[in-house]
């Protein structure tokens, strides 16, 4: 990676840090961020890295070089590599990735074990607007309601903090006008977010701190 | 059917259906890992490995035999040490049988195995992931229960191939009634005795009847396993 950096983006109260360079071909993703609590957008046109950034920090790519941070612990550096399943972040990806062999409820209780916490699966279904859809498999859900199930999920895992690929990319005006208040919920919580997206709207509904991503850089 | 069979058929299907079982449900584990690491896995020799599994396939089933017997026979390379360190031997035993179907259907299983981890999205593995699920909880909880139909339909496959295994079997452990002799190879020996065609066809019916009982049971399986794990 030879060459001038990119540029950086800063927070406050830093909960966050990334610092990551990879190249795909042609293309250079050079990005450093530091991100406070509450909602960090990380915006930016398709292609421009930012589903790769947050596979990063999620801990489901290596980057070429990286250095990932959060509240002090080093996920992520040279020697150093704490893979996904230890990171404690839930994740909501754009189609949900609901596994497919489970009950809504059992996708909803999936990562509570895990947590070691018994999780109030019902309770969160309720608050969701899915109580009703607890003995359905996934496909047998609507896009909003999959979304629905995979902030639940996420959420009954106990994360440190939240990871949001476009999750309301694949749906509706109506369904994301029903969605974006849970995320805000999710918000008002204290749990950090960092919030991947192309949409405006959004940015300006959810985000105490955006960060702009294009051609592989912060700008 | 124990009315309209002789003793010793009755007794080599009993055998077959035995050895089957066996060289099935021993070789699974294997199965599973073999096919787990060729889907999934890079690592230095994956070709050879792939080579080496194939290999029972497309060798003479006599040949397979014949390397069973130098390597797992009483005076074998790996036979001999067994022998003496334990006293357990393959030779002319229905273990022996049960090894030699193993490694005949191993190919069909690793195959079936394989081919449906390879299908399942690894995208719904990193999700399970970031949930907490370790790899190996990842694979017991979403890779297993994904590729299930595949791995059923490959034992299932494997089992079948089990009971007709012939070629390996006699030359590494012979046709000895009750001991080694399966339905193949009882009916390789009825045909050897003139006037043995009736005890043949007898045989054969019963071969018959019980493959097509394993593909019917496969496809009721792989079915029944392919709507829960879709979700239907």
């Amino acid at each position: 990676m030879a060459g001038a950096r990119c540029g950086a983006a800063g927070a406050g109260r830093v909960m966050l840090r990334v610092d990551m360079q990879h190249r795909f071909g042609d293309f250079a993703l050079d990005v450093a961020f530091a991100a406070g609590p509450g909602v960090t957008a990380l915006v930016g046109p398709s292609g421009a890295g930012k589903s790769t950034v947050l596979g990063v920090v999620a801990g489901l790519m290596r980057a070429d070089r990286a250095v990932v941070q959060f509240d002090g612990q080093v996920l992520q550096a040279p020697g150093i590599w704490v893979p996904a399943h230890l990171r404690r972040f839930g994740v909501v990806f754009q189609d949900a990735r609901l596994l497919p062999h489970l009950t809504v409820a059992q996708n909803l209780g999936y990562g509570a074990r895990f947590a070691g916490v018994s999780g109030d699966v019902a309770g969160v279904a309720e608050s969701l607007g899915v109580g009703h859809l607890l003995a359905r498999r996934p496909r047998d859900l609507s896009g909003g309601e999959r979304q629905r199930v995979a902030l639940g999920r996420a959420l009954l895992a106990s994360p440190r903090m939240m990871l949001m690929d476009e999750p309301l990319a694949a749906l509706d005006s109506a369904r994301k006008a029903e969605i974006l208040p849970l995320i805000a919920a999710v918000k008002a919580r204290g749990i950090p977010i960092l919030y991947v997206t192309h949409s405006e709207a959004e940015v300006t509904a959810l985000a105490d701190q955006i960060v702009r991503l294009d051609g592989g850089c912060v700008v | 059917m124990s009315d309209w069979l002789s003793p010793a058929e009755w007794l080599a299907l009993t055998l077959s259906l035995k050895v089957a079982f066996w060289a099935t449900f021993a070789s699974l584990p294997f199965g599973l890992l073999v096919g787990h690491a060729l889907a999934r896995w890079n690592f230095w020799g994956k070709g050879l490995l792939n080579a080496a599994v194939l290999l029972p396939l497309i060798l003479p089933p006599v040949v397979t035999g014949y390397l069973l017997l130098v390597t797992f026979g009483r005076n074998g390379a790996v036979g001999a040490w067994l022998y003496q360190a334990t006293g357990f031997t393959f030779a002319f035993q229905w273990m022996g049988a049960a090894l030699a179907a193993a490694v005949m259907a191993f190919p069909l299983m690793v195959r079936a195995i394989r081919l449906s981890i390879e299908a399942v999205d690894t995208r719904l593995e990193d999700a399970a992931g970031t949930l907490g699920a370790s790899p190996r909880w990842v694979w017991l909880t979403v890779t297993l229960p994904l590729a299930l139909p595949g791995v059923l339909a490959g034992a299932v496959l494997a089992f079948a191939k089990a009971m007709g295994e012939f070629g390996a079997t006699i030359t590494f452990v012979a046709s000895i009634p009750g001991q080694t002799q399966t339905v193949p190879t009882a009916i390789y020996e009825a045909l050897q005795v003139p006037g043995g065609e009736v005890a043949a066809l007898r045989l054969v019916m019963v071969s018959v009847v019980v493959a097509m009982g394993a593909v019917v049971a496969s496809e009721w399986l792989a079915r029944g396993v392919a709507r829960r794990v879709r979700g239907a």
